[in-house]
């Protein structure tokens, strides 16, 4: 089900080589790309939206990629247009986090190379980025579901340099997650909405994250093999 | 399995295992006296996976493992808490509902641990002492006074955090595809990661670790500086990912490259930057 644009835009040794054009390298990196390569067709479209493809490690990545995109796309607007009294500490926490999230984004990029879906169209269009409060809002449920996405999909990683990968970047997030809670409400870092009684992080399907996600995206995403469709 | 327990009956055979296990105080005399001064048949009984890496060989360790070595490091964390809230004086009221979550947490990851390591048919190891001075024992270590001084009460909080961050990442592979372990592994080290931040928050410093080139701790606290080592890397999956385009940059500083991922110790790298300093038997 892949169009035929896609192959051109997306042909694995395009992306690849243009991949290492960029990252300045002589030779083909080991671990994600090698891997990445060796598969081709894990992009659908469905009804003009995107699908994370068969079940796989690939399919997590481009979760991953889909989510990160989304968090990269929402911290650009918010530094392009400040909300009203943001302070030279809010605007220079929120322009490192914006910058975090860029490189998860070109990293999962790179990493899938043709493999990767498409970029997202995002819909930013709930939010009104003149408040401080919406703004951080929405921050706050973002950088929660990053965390809980993470989490729930982990256990669906096969390879393990994945696996850890995942966890570098959800560390991250949580970082900040807690940041962003504090800010709202002093000492909210870990609080009952996002930690549950044991002490642990919640987590969230796949399935419970997309629609989530959805809702700030004009590309849908969905993940028919992990039990959703947009 | 209890591994200090097994530390305690090694050392009878070897007294030099602290060193082995702490690379940073006698690497090169281990390398030198190793032979000499130990026959592995003289280790007749089982031994933990952190010791079987000390002496060369290397074994995953099983969950039930990985299990007790994370309630090893809660029992840390809680009892250093659970002190720093029954020292009178030292918390400020402004920290105080910081540092009474970030107790009820880690209280609660030892409870669920205990649990979950019954549950899975394993025995849950009993707390080894600690001496948060990193005096091993002494009371007289490098953070000496820390619960009547509040600055370095949160310092020494966040090498705990921020270690425990690392170990929980390092483990994550080992837990592989485990639904339900793996899960649980992953909502406490997300959990560790937002306490990590909020004490960050309360020193003043950046809530995401932010190396350099050459020195991965941020904290400014020298002692640690092991406890960061390897925060500096910027490679991810073979990509060396300051070469990857910014915004409006075409490429990334070490700064964003860094703080954008957090990085794992294994087991026997935390050990050895806790045991015989902050732990002893």
């Amino acid at each position: 089900m892949k169009t035929s644009e896609q192959e051109s835009i997306g042909g694995a040794n395009m992306a690849r080589r243009s991949f290492l054009r960029y990252a300045g390298l002589g030779v083909a990196s080991a671990g994600l790309l090698a891997t990445a390569a060796c598969h081709k067709d894990h992009k659908v479209i469905v009804g003009g939206g995107i699908d994370i493809g068969a079940k796989g490690d690939l399919a997590i990545l481009n979760y991953a990629y889909a989510l990160e995109q989304l968090e990269a796309a929402f911290y650009i607007q918010v530094i392009t247009t400040p909300y009203s009294g943001m302070t030279s500490d809010e605007r220079a926490l929120l322009t490192s986090i914006r910058d975090h999230e860029i490189l998860h984004r070109e990293f999962f990029k790179a990493a899938l190379g043709g493999n990767a879906i498409p970029a997202l169209t995002t819909d930013f269009s709930t939010i009104d980025f003149t408040k401080k409060a919406a703004v951080l809002g929405a921050a706050k449920a973002f950088e929660d579901t990053g965390v809980k996405a993470y989490d729930g999909a982990g256990y669906l990683i096969k390879d393990a340099g994945y696996l850890t990968i995942a966890g570098k970047i959800v560390s991250v997030e949580a970082r900040h997650a807690a940041l962003i809670s504090n800010i709202l409400m002093a000492g909210s870092f870990a609080a009952d909405d996002q930690v549950d009684s044991n002490g642990l992080n919640k987590s969230a399907t796949i399935a419970e994250v997309l629609p989530i996600a959805n809702t700030y995206l004009k590309t849908k995403v969905s993940a028919s093999n992990y039990s959703y469709t947009a | 399995m209890n591994l200090f327990n097994i530390i305690d009956e090694i050392e009878k055979f070897d007294p030099e295992l602290n060193d082995r296990l702490n690379p940073r105080r006698a690497a090169i005399k281990n390398i030198t006296s190793f032979g000499s001064k130990v026959a592995m048949a003289a280790v007749p009984f089982a031994m933990g996976t952190m010791l079987k890496k000390a002496y060369g060989a290397a074994a995953a360790p099983t969950v039930i493992e990985v299990l007790n070595y994370a309630l090893t490091l809660e029992y840390l964390e809680s009892s250093f808490y659970n002190t720093g809230a029954a020292s009178a004086g030292l918390i400020p009221a402004a920290g105080a509902s910081y540092i009474n979550t970030v107790k009820d947490d880690e209280n609660q990851h030892v409870a669920f641990l205990k649990s979950a390591i019954t549950a899975s048919g394993g025995t849950p190891v009993t707390s080894p002492k600690f001496d948060f001075t990193a005096g091993g024992g002494t009371g007289n270590g490098p953070f000496k006074g820390l619960f009547g001084n509040y600055n370095l009460f949160l310092k020494v909080a966040l090498a705990f955090e921020d270690t425990g961050v690392r170990a929980y990442k390092g483990q994550a592979p080992n837990l592989l595809g485990n639904k339900d372990i793996l899960t649980a592994a992953l909502s406490i080290h997300a959990v560790e990661a937002r306490h990590a931040s909020a004490i960050r928050q309360l020193l003043g410093v950046s809530p995401w670790i932010t190396s350099t080139a050459t020195l991965g701790n941020d904290t400014g606290v020298t002692q640690v500086n092991g406890n960061y080592d390897g925060e500096q890397n910027v490679t991810q999956g073979g990509v060396n990912v300051t070469t990857l385009p910014g915004l409006s940059s075409s490429s990334t500083s070490v700064e964003v490259a860094t703080a954008a991922f957090d990085e794992p110790l294994s087991m026997d790298q935390v050990l050895a930057l806790l045991v015989g300093t902050f732990i002893y038997t």
